[in-house]
């Protein structure tokens, strides 16, 4: 045995996408308190997301949503051993910095705090942490893959229960991945141009198939088939925010759709954790909420 | 970067499992298929009957360790290892390897097997993540590029184990025990095929 002497280098974009990697096959939930933290964990979560007020709270109670107090980050730090993600808003690089010196493992640029900056999201090359952003389509997603993205999450609408968005950018990301991969090289630079994507992303998702980064889904999933569902979609991950903790019994449904992300095409294995899940949230109904106040429209 | 996959003489009936509970295991089961080798995702206990060896990939070790109990893998899988199931874990399957985790959660259960003590995420958070070369003499000449992800290092190497490399700071990252091999990084993701060739090699010969 010899020992290594080379340098180490770090935030590289194989050590940021490749934690995503990590991630896969996994339930990323969204967590207010240490104590919901703790729940998270116990039910089998592999990452939490860190935040001040669940979508469906930040929906209902308005306001500029903005990222959370360090104090409750450290809080939850504190309190579980699996990776902890944080929201910054869209463009907000110091929040991003912030989150970046207090030891956050990922950060999540979201829509679901009020936009920082309706031009320019952040440049996300600046910084060793890596980040998770939203896309409703293939383009929106290469546009942040190309500011530096080493993850993306389908927006679906965030604090609803609705899954029906979710399973639109799903199904639009994916569909127009497919389209690209049937393409010549002539039709791929006109694809570049329609997607407002480099062409370089463009002609390396034709050639490969798939994104270059994971693609985890979100926004509305809030039963064990609803994240069962996106994973038959080809989701490789569910973040599930609002769907756990405004249910009527967390501990309970978190593991259960923990199960049913592993076991996502075996049927009777998710109709055995579906049973006796008690309430699920509310919910709203996407249609019934008028254009700006929906969150997926955010971010361009 | 990475290195291209030797020729190995992989029997036809050579089976090799990639434990599917959570984590990155597209990735090994890629690599293995480019190695010429029969895969199979292996979720459920009754799967791991077919095999003739397993990976562990990356992922989150406590989440594997909920999962494999709650579906009823993790006494099976200790009794295989027992029974000398060729395994290869990487940084979670590392930890799953474990005979001792430092760090893990409360209640944390490993599957045993590896005669060294392990402690979980010991270098930080992500920020702390690196990708570095290592010389390991085992797998020739070229060094490996070794990926580290919120990774776990060997903090002792019981008398039943051999390390097979280090960090620069002289922690130990990978070791091996008869048909047993674990690193603290990942090939998976970085093209090199060498620790997979390496585990197949052993797994041939327990196979004969």
């Amino acid at each position: 045995m010899t020992e290594s002497t080379s340098a180490e280098q770090f935030g590289s974009s194989r050590v940021k996408r490749g934690f995503a990697e990590m991630l896969k096959g996994g339930v990323i939930m969204d967590v207010v308190t240490a104590a919901q933290a703790r729940i998270a964990e116990d039910a089998g979560a592999v990452a939490v997301m860190a935040l001040e007020r669940v979508p469906a709270d930040i929906r209902s109670q308005g306001g500029v949503a903005r990222m959370s107090d360090p104090d409750l980050i450290d809080s939850i730090i504190a309190e579980v051993n699996i990776p902890v993600m944080a929201k910054a808003r869209i463009g907000h690089f110091v929040e991003a910095q912030i989150l970046e010196v207090l030891g956050v493992d990922y950060i999540d640029e979201s829509e679901v705090l009020s936009p920082a900056d309706y031009v320019n999201h952040i440049d996300k090359w600046n910084f060793t942490i890596p980040f998770v952003c939203g896309a409703t389509n293939l383009g929106e997603a290469l546009r942040r893959i190309n500011e530096g993205a080493a993850m993306i999450r389908s927006k679906g609408e965030a604090g609803t229960g609705d899954v029906s968005e979710a399973t639109k950018h799903i199904r639009t990301i994916n569909g127009e991945i497919k389209r690209l991969s049937s393409m010549s090289r002539d039709e791929l630079y006109v694809a570049a141009k329609e997607l407002q994507a480099p062409y370089e992303l463009v002609a390396e998702i034709a050639a490969t198939g798939k994104l270059p980064v994971v693609l985890f889904t979100a926004g509305g999933v809030a039963t064990p088939a609803d994240a069962a569902m996106m994973m038959q979609l080809g989701a490789d991950g569910v973040f599930v925010g609002s769907g756990i903790f405004k249910s009527g019994n967390p501990e309970q449904r978190a593991a259960a759709i923990v199960k049913a992300v592993t076991f996502y095409d075996d049927a009777k294995v998710i109709a055995d954790v579906s049973r006796g899940l008690g309430e699920a949230m509310v919910g709203i109904n996407v249609s019934d909420i008028a254009e700006p106040h929906r969150l997926a429209t955010r971010g361009w | 970067m990475g290195t291209r996959p030797a020729e190995i003489a992989v029997p036809a009936r050579l089976r090799v499992g990639v434990l599917a509970l959570q984590g990155d295991f597209r990735e090994h089961a890629q690599v293995l298929r480019e190695l010429g080798v029969n895969v199979a995702l292996v979720r459920r206990p009754e799967e791991l009957d077919q095999i003739d060896g397993l990976v562990i990939p990356g992922g989150e070790s406590s989440v594997m360790d909920k999962l494999a109990r709650t579906f009823g893998l993790a006494e099976p899988l200790r009794a295989a290892i027992r029974g000398g199931l060729p395994v290869y874990g990487t940084c979670a399957g590392l930890i799953m390897l474990a005979d001792t985790i430092l760090d893990g959660m409360d209640g944390q259960q490993g599957l045993g097997g590896l005669d060294i003590a392990v402690r979980r995420n010991a270098f930080g958070s992500q920020t702390a993540s690196f990708e570095t070369d290592l010389d390991i003499p085992a797998l020739g000449d070229q060094p490996v590029h070794a990926v580290f992800i919120r990774a776990p290092v060997v903090e002792t190497v019981g008398p039943k184990a051999t390390a097979l490399a280090a960090l620069a700071d002289g922690r130990c990252v990978a070791v091996q025990q008869g048909n047993l091999l674990g690193t603290s990084f990942h090939p998976e993701i970085t093209g090199e095929y060498r620790f997979h060739e390496y585990f197949l090699q052993k797994l041939i010969a327990a196979a004969r």
